[in-house]
């Protein structure tokens, strides 16, 4: 088994939702990460606030990721899988979806002792 | 109680009182010494009240002469090395300094000492709790081979194992400074944990013995719960966990020692009052800010203690905990459970499919939840997994329960 990394990115600008929305989109994330970690398969996940800085090339600190993107990232979870194919299958009814956002699925490197 | 009773109860209750003592004076790698001035207190008391009868007092009457036993024995310790090793230093050189304490207090210091002395990540799981069993405990031999489901020998081999390790390791009854408490704590909730979980889900048919085991996981526990630094949130879940579980004791075995399911067990012996306990330690530990697996499943078991509860909203409950419960702990039952819990909130065919995804193969519980969900779906893919989970299935109890279940299909 390998790990890989899924990143979800949706559009910057995303309609506000009411507290049941809320309410009913946690319980759909909690739902589908229960269901990989159902299969032993979960490794880690983190949500990604609204606190962004951005540090650049020229030493300059600037608010929010980048400026000019439409699109952040929303978060991350690390998975077990047995290769790129099985973590994408893990990916379907990722959340994200379904709100027009999409999942970067990325293997994560391991560098020998 | 008969008379008869009297002295294995007493010896249930006194003897890891008065070891835990002796080893607190006389550091833990003279246990052995402890363990024989107490046995030889006992056989003194079956010798002498069977002709005088039982003292007013039995517990003073055996305090008194294991305090006298081991002055005595430490007199011919004196002797042996004032006559053989004079040059050696020993520590008493006056036999009359040899004080024994056995008040509540240092008894109660005593034996918190030793529990996280025989909770010691050193010694491996299975000893732990063997040891745990006799000296904290105060079980005899046959009394733990039967509760463990071994015999003698290997017990034995065990504990003079563990006593070896304790000496090569050099472990004393020094209590855990700050730094390394939270994690020695966590070692001996887990060793609880499981000594309560061999009482609740052992196979062993014998219903008294099961019971016992996970009333002295309590029991250590309580010890803990009343001692301010280890009165922790976490160890308030487990207590929370272990109140809600054994208030279904008596429904959940049947007469002949059979398993009973949760949903055709007689409420009515269900006991309430513990899980009035289960639900005030479960409050104590919201008092927290982290959320430990113990929380998870004592909040879980809480669930299930509302029969008042519309089903839907405590189903709902119990799934988003076991969602939470998995990302921490994985084990294959929790995911099992999970899957069960998933197919109350959104049915058996969406169960169905994310049940498949787990393929646990080599375990009979897998098989017997597929069965399940395929009921009323598919009749021969029910049966084909029955009969794969009777096949894995290793306890009788185990085998009883499919096999009712296949009868009930060819019906």
């Amino acid at each position: 088994m390998k790990e890989f990394m899924m990143i979800f990115r949706n559009d910057v600008d995303q309609p506000k939702p009411s507290p049941e929305q809320m309410q009913a989109m946690v319980q759909k994330w909690q739902d589908w990460i229960g269901g990989i970690a159902a299969q032993g398969k979960f490794v880690a996940t983190n949500a990604l606030g609204f606190q962004g800085k951005t540090i650049n090339s020229n030493n300059t600190v600037t608010d929010g990721p980048y400026a000019e993107v439409k699109e952040i990232v929303g978060g991350y979870l690390i998975c077990k899988a047995i290769n790129i194919d099985d973590a994408i299958a893990l990916a379907n009814g990722c959340p994200v979806l379904t709100l027009g956002g999409k999942v970067e699925v990325r293997d994560v490197m391991v560098f020998n002792k | 109680m008969t008379e008869n009773q009297l002295i294995p109860n007493l010896f249930r209750s006194e003897y890891s009182k008065i070891i835990a003592v002796l080893c607190k004076k006389f550091g833990l790698s003279n246990i052995q010494i402890a363990e024989d001035i107490v046995s030889d207190t006992f056989l003194k008391a079956s010798e002498t009240w069977g002709l005088k009868g039982v003292p007013n007092n039995p517990t003073a009457w055996l305090y008194k002469v294991a305090k006298n036993k081991t002055i005595d024995y430490f007199r011919h310790e004196n002797t042996f090395i004032n006559k053989v090793l004079p040059e050696i230093k020993n520590k008493y050189t006056n036999v009359s300094i040899v004080k024994i304490d056995l008040s509540e207090h240092n008894i109660k210091d005593s034996q918190l000492q030793m529990l996280f002395a025989v909770c010691n990540p050193i010694i491996s799981i299975k000893n732990q709790i063997t040891f745990a069993l006799r000296v904290l405990c105060g079980f005899g031999i046959d009394e733990i081979s039967n509760a463990l489901l071994t015999n003698n020998t290997a017990i034995n081999k065990r504990l003079t194992r563990t006593k070896k390790k304790l000496r090569t390791e050099k472990i004393n009854l020094k209590f855990p400074n700050n730094k390394e408490l939270e994690v020695r704590l966590d070692n001996v909730l887990t060793i609880l944990y499981l000594l309560f979980n061999e009482g609740y889900y052992s196979s062993t048919s014998n219903k008294s013995v099961k019971k016992e085991l996970s009333i002295e996981a309590m029991r250590l526990l309580h010890m803990l719960l009343n001692y301010k630094p280890t009165s922790v949130p976490k160890a308030n879940a487990l207590m929370a966990l272990f109140c809600f579980q054994s208030s279904r004791f008596d429904a959940r075995i049947d007469t002949n020692g059979k398993s009973i399911l949760f949903k055709n067990q007689d409420r009515k012996k269900w006991n309430y009052e513990l899980i009035e306990k289960g639900e005030f330690y479960l409050n104590l530990s919201s008092k927290g800010i982290k959320t430990s697996k113990y929380h998870l499943e004592a909040a879980i078991a809480f669930w299930h203690s509302r029969i008042e509860t519309n089903e839907n909203e405590k189903w709902n409950h119990i799934l988003q905990l076991y969602n939470r419960l998995i990302q921490i702990s994985y084990s294959p039952i929790i995911a099992l459970n999970r899957t069960y819990a998933l197919s109350k909130v959104k049915g058996k065919k969406i169960a169905l499919t994310e049940a498949l995804k787990i393929n646990l193969k080599d375990n009979h519980l897998y098989h017997t939840l597929i069965a399940d969900l395929y009921n009323k779906i598919d009749k021969e893919k029910q049966i084909n997994h029955l009969k794969k989970a009777l096949k894995l299935a290793d306890t009788k109890n185990d085998k009883l329960v499919i096999i009712n279940k296949l009868k009930a299909l060819n019906n």
